[in-house]
């Protein structure tokens, strides 16, 4: 209890009237990270148990820990493919960890650096939002991405959206996805291609004859003859998709590390099973109703089973950890389930037929960030016109 | 003498055509990606504004209400052509990289606003201010908003490197959104940001 005896000495100095009362938003974030608030609610009959929104978005980072782990361990693991060494679990885990590190550095200091700022500025409390998003953020984006890129959108995705709204619970779309879109667009020589999954590829020394660090989903948008498709079914098994030993971003790779944290975030009941289970319904779907009419088109890719749309490229991690940010998605139940729908079917639909971008995951999420309010405006609307209906036929009987 | 200096000084900041009354934005992100556009823009905005506000107040007292947005737009599009063909004689490149907008400097919302609510109502000279004032206003920002994009985007002003090479070797490289439309937009609601923060008379409460 030393470090509450510790905090308790040194909090007069910053409440009102104390030396450093300028700071006292600041030193509220770190008392609030390390104890649970003492706050109670004096009016009216609420309960207020411990679990504040601190503890809650500790919770998702926690979620996210087997697929930083595995993701750790699959940068070093491809690292050592493209030189055509193994070095071992253990080298290959420090290895990547030795990469990631920086990232989620700089993506926290960055990050964490404005919300400060921003509450000092405002005169409120720090909001807790940023501990999520800055987990995120180097989860989605290529290992070969230059660090002061990931700080410029950082910024750019906590100022224009997040703060201009109104910080933690205002903003419209989701910070880390705006992060990974400012980079898309931005710096798409960065962002895409083949060279850019890999540690050191894009610095092309010593790579192995014939080694392509290009990411399954890009195998199969190249592919034009349905031979193309069974080569790449050759290369990486199902199995290889479950574990998620495939080159990609840092943290969307591995389903099975995935869907550990979504038992965590569904047992919590912080991430909504709704919104998680029809996105995947309507991924499942898009990807059957292409299976059908692939017959009938020129397009290889829409001839991929459709269960391995849901195994590849961002979709689950998207789905899992993106769509179901309680800030951004919908708040009804109806809601949610058309939210989460038509998060996967759009998707697979964009990932497939549009050939500018080989995954439409993060296009799917964000713009069913901006349809929610509707989709919950409709959907509130329906409910009231029900009930009127209801109440008018028990008056006329 | 301090109203008809007020006709000019008003639209540069506290009634400023784009940040204020949010107008004009069309032209403000398509010819905003480089400076030489904006510049040429501005001026033309600047003749056709100022030129159409004379015209106008002369013709007040002579235009029947019913019929005055044909007669405002019929005067808009005869300076416009104007323009177009100046521009087409002596700066062809561009001419080019301008295309449709030219044109559609006719529909530019602020124009038409300034005709309306000033020419119609006041004397050939306060009008020509009211013009000058309000192109200049509306330059100031396309000028800002180019300037931001075009050193973003490409790494250049009007055409010239200004980003060293060393800077690229180095790791730097050009921001491909700054190019994209909707960067004009966000640029814009920064600028607006800025100036409501910084002018008191601007801050709501």
């Amino acid at each position: 209890m030393s470090l509450r005896k510790f905090v308790d000495k040194i909090k007069p100095n910053f409440e009102k009237g104390g030396k450093v009362h300028f700071l006292y938003s600041t030193f509220e974030a770190f008392e609030t990270f390390l104890f649970v608030p003492n706050h109670v609610t004096k009016k009216g009959s609420h309960i207020r148990d411990s679990f504040d929104m601190k503890r809650n978005m500790v919770i998702v980072v926690m979620a996210l820990i087997p697929t930083i782990l595995f993701g750790m361990w699959n940068i070093g693991y491809q690292h050592g493919l493209s030189i055509g060494e193994d070095a071992g679990l253990i080298q290959n885990f420090i290895y990547g960890m030795l990469r990631l590190l920086p990232i989620i550095a700089v993506s926290y200091i960055v990050g964490l650096g404005i919300e400060f700022a921003v509450a000092q500025i405002r005169g409120h409390e720090v909001n807790e939002g940023f501990l999520v998003s800055g987990m995120l953020i180097p989860l989605i984006v290529p290992i070969d991405t230059p660090l002061w890129m990931i700080a410029i959108a950082t910024a750019f995705a906590v100022i224009i959206g997040k703060e201009v709204f109104g910080g933690t619970g205002m903003n419209i779309v989701n910070p880390a996805l705006l992060t990974r879109a400012f980079l898309f667009f931005a710096y798409p020589k960065k962002m895409s291609g083949d060279f850019v999954w890999i540690d050191g590829l894009s610095k092309v020394e010593g790579i192995v004859d014939g080694f392509s660090g290009a990411t399954p989903l890009a195998q199969v948008a190249s592919a034009s003859t349905p031979e193309h498709l069974d080569a790449f079914h050759q290369q990486t098994s199902v199995f290889d998709m479950i574990i998620g030993i495939t080159p990609g971003s840092i943290g969307e790779t591995s389903f099975i590390a995935i869907m550990l944290g979504a038992i965590l975030l569904i047992y919590t009941g912080i991430g909504s099973w709704k919104i998680m289970f029809s996105a995947f319904v309507g991924g499942a779907l898009m990807g059957l109703l292409l299976n059908v009419f692939a017959p009938y088109a020129d397009n290889v890719y829409m001839q991929l089973p459709f269960y391995e749309h849901l195994l590849l490229g961002g979709f689950a991690f998207g789905m899992i950890f993106m769509l179901t940010d309680p800030v951004t998605a919908s708040q009804t139940n109806a809601g949610k389930w058309i939210y989460g729908f038509l998060a996967g079917f759009i998707a697979i639909l964009v990932r497939v037929l549009n050939p500018a971008y080989p995954e439409g995951v993060m296009l799917a999420i964000l713009l069913l960030n901006v349809f929610a309010p509707l989709i919950d405006y409709y959907v509130i609307q329906g409910n009231v016109k029900r009930r009127l209906k209801r109440s008018k036929v028990a008056k006329a009987k | 003498m301090a109203k008809l200096k007020n006709l000019l000084t008003d639209p540069m900041n506290l009634n400023n055509p784009i940040t204020i009354q949010v107008l004009g934005i069309c032209s403000a992100l398509a010819i905003t990606v480089k400076l030489e556009p904006a510049v040429v823009m501005s001026i033309s905005v600047l003749f056709v504004m100022a030129m159409a506000n004379v015209i106008i107040s002369l013709l007040r007292n002579t235009i029947p209400t019913r019929i005055r947005i044909i007669v405002q737009l019929v005067v808009i599009a005869f300076l416009v052509i104007i323009v177009d063909q100046v521009l087409k004689a002596f700066l062809y490149d561009v001419s080019k990289q301008l295309s449709v907008f030219v044109g559609l400097i006719i529909t530019n919302c602020i124009i038409m606003g300034r005709l309306e609510a000033f020419a119609l109502g006041n004397k050939p000279f306060p009008a020509f201010l009211d013009g000058l004032g309000n192109s200049a206003g509306y330059g100031v920002i396309l000028i800002a908003v180019a300037f931001i994009r075009e050193l973003l985007g490409f790494g250049t002003i009007w055409g010239f490197k200004v980003i060293p090479q060393p800077v690229y070797d180095f790791g730097y490289s050009d921001n491909g959104l700054m190019i994209l439309p909707p960067m004009a937009l966000i640029v814009v609601g920064v600028i607006i940001w800025i100036q409501r923060s910084k002018t008191k008379e601007l801050i709501e409460n």
